[in-house]
């Protein structure tokens, strides 16, 4: 019997959606994209919410949607514990009401001593008896939890559960949740567009685009080897360039304006055209009276574009000789001062052979901005 | 005062809301939250009333319930009971009347739920039938209520209809609002003063009651 959550869905309307994912039990599994990209919708079919054309879901070897089969359990019988973006918190129960609503089939003072623990769990006691207009932004959200985590469902859906509260209470509650998901050994799937949220919180992400997977992986493994340019651009890396494959002394070298930069893992033949990506941490300046003996590795020289001061940190804009698109990276701000680092001063910077990540080259596709 | 115009009509009243009420829930939860072909008709239907002078209702209805109808001639054959100029038909019409007066304030008030709540009750493991009991009704319920006072005073003061299809016969038919309308006629002034008396006193309670409980509500919200 296949453990934890798997699905594939299809559909052309009213969103199309292309996407496959497994979440395993104890697994928190982030579904990231822009706005629009489908990815509630791939939850809500996930909850039977919504019913997709095609495809298939299941859940612990049960199947809960398989469109070939005409299977289709209805929500109720699908054992799901949801948080809403806007919680939908019963408004005419008390929280505790709120929590045993979701508690069918006990009597009543089970499921009110189960609600009060519960609660209790997400450090609601004393607070039972208010409704949720009488609770803060951040009490309802766990009120939220506590009620989908009331049914001990087959698999948690947690849809933007962080996005209506301020910034204090969503750290507060990411904390709540990083500290309640090590005792849930159930697939846990949480929405979001953001990506620190994705890369602070879940063990694996998937990247959705126009309602296609585009990736599944570590936010490490996404974030710094994304599959492609597209990927690349939609969790936001900005060190993202072009180049061609030549051979150099016996191997494979990146060539790239003018420069023939060594890359730590590289695959392909000469003259292939490639998209390669270097994260801001595999940038190191190079210090202007003394450089260091890495210059070695792939230097390169550049004018600095802008830089801007953030705390102590600063972030720096190289324009490389031979023009191009700048190399994003950042130093600590004394490092800057003390390299005389300002707009259109020279600078020369290493990028680290490791970090340089390559893709197969595509015509560039920008994603839309909604 | 005419008391037993005064029960007929209560009667007539308590029958009308409360077959009415079911039907109201049964019609307006898919006009407000489903998309389907022909929605605008129903809605369209639903509000006739509201804009048909009562004599021009009255008049279709007369002929929709005749005996010479289909409807009539079916209710005669299984009751052995006339539809026009009796409580039957008077009863019916009144329905039919009041459609919009319990439909609207339903409708509107299942419109104003959010989707998401409703699913969260289905996430949480209840049927339709337990969301609608549990979560749905109890939310809509100042519309529910704003429904059965508006068609419970509209019932007791409808007067065109009532006496297109019912005619006056004392006992069976004949409403407050008809016996008003009689003592006048009968040159009655003090009778007619006290039942209208009795009729403005009513519906003042009835939206007074509306606006303390919309209070209410909007407090608790």
């Amino acid at each position: 019997m296949a453990e934890g959550l798997r699905a594939s869905i299809r559909q052309r309307a009213p969103i199309p959606l292309e996407a496959e994912l497994a979440c395993a039990p104890g697994e928190l599994l982030a579904l990231v994209g822009p706005s629009g990209s489908g990815k509630s919708t791939l939850l809500r079919c996930i909850a039977g919410l919504h019913t997709a054309e095609g495809g298939s879901i299941d859940c612990n070897g049960e199947s809960w949607f398989d469109a070939d089969a005409s299977i289709n359990h209805p929500v109720q019988a699908r054992r799901i514990g949801f948080v809403f973006q806007s919680y939908a918190l019963f408004p005419h129960l008390s929280a505790l009401e709120n929590v045993a609503a979701a508690l069918g089939g006990l009597t009543f003072a089970e499921r009110t001593a189960r609600a009060r623990e519960l609660l209790a769990r997400v450090h609601l006691d004393g607070l039972e008896d208010r409704k949720p207009a009488a609770l803060s932004g951040g009490q309802q959200q766990r009120v939220a939890v506590a009620r989908a985590l009331a049914r001990d469902p087959s698999v948690l859906l947690l849809d933007e559960p962080f996005s209506a509260v301020d910034q204090v209470t969503r750290r507060k509650l990411q904390q709540e949740l990083a500290r309640l998901r090590a005792h849930l050994n159930i697939p846990m799937l949480l929405v979001t567009h953001d990506l620190d949220e994705a890369r602070m919180l879940a063990d694996r992400m998937v990247i959705l685009h126009r309602g296609r997977t585009l990736q599944a992986g570590t936010p490490d493994e996404v974030m710094t080897r994304p599959q492609s340019a597209a990927i690349a651009r939609l969790v936001g890396l900005h060190n993202l360039f072009e180049g061609t494959l030549v051979q150099d002394g016996g191997g494979l070298k990146l060539e790239w304006l003018g420069h023939r930069l060594e890359v730590a893992i590289i695959a392909g033949n000469t003259g292939d055209r490639v998209s390669w990506v270097i994260p801001p941490e595999g940038v190191l300046l190079h210090r202007r009276e003394r450089p260091s003996r890495g210059e070695a590795e792939n230097p390169v020289s550049g004018s600095v574009q802008d830089c801007l001061r953030l705390g102590p940190f600063t972030q720096i804009r190289l324009v490389p000789d031979g023009g191009g698109e700048p190399l994003a990276f950042s130093v600590p701000t004394h490092v800057a001062e003390r390299n005389g680092i300002a707009p259109g001063a020279a600078a020369r910077v290493t990028l680290l052979a490791e970090s340089i990540h390559l893709m197969p080259w595509e015509t560039p596709d920008r994603p839309e901005h909604d | 005062m005419d008391w037993s115009a005064l029960t007929l009509s209560l009667q007539l009243a308590f029958a009308t809301t409360l077959i009415l009420l079911p039907l109201a829930v049964l019609l307006a939860r898919p006009l407000a939250w489903r998309a389907f072909r022909g929605k605008s008709l129903v809605e369209a239907l639903v509000a006739l009333p509201l804009v048909l002078p009562p004599t021009v209702l009255g008049f279709y209805l007369l002929v929709a319930l005749g005996d010479a109808s289909v409807l009539g001639g079916l209710y005669q054959s299984l009751t052995g009971r006339a539809l026009v100029f009796t409580f039957d038909g008077l009863l019916l019409a009144s329905i039919i009347f009041n459609l919009p007066f319990a439909v609207q304030p339903v409708q509107r008030a299942f419109d104003a739920i959010p989707r998401e709540v409703r699913e969260a009750a289905w996430c949480c493991g209840m049927t339709r039938w337990q969301a609608l009991w549990r979560i749905e009704l109890p939310l809509a319920w100042p519309g529910l209520l704003s429904a059965i006072v508006l068609t419970f005073a509209h019932t007791l003061g409808e007067f065109g209809v009532v006496l297109m299809v019912g005619g006056n016969i004392a006992g069976e038919t004949r409403t407050v609002a008809i016996a008003i309308y009689d003592r006048v006629q009968a040159f009655d002034d003090h009778g007619a003063a006290v039942m209208s008396a009795t009729l403005v006193a009513f519906s003042f309670a009835a939206i007074a009651a509306i606006n303390l409980l919309g209070r209410r509500v909007g407090h608790r919200g």
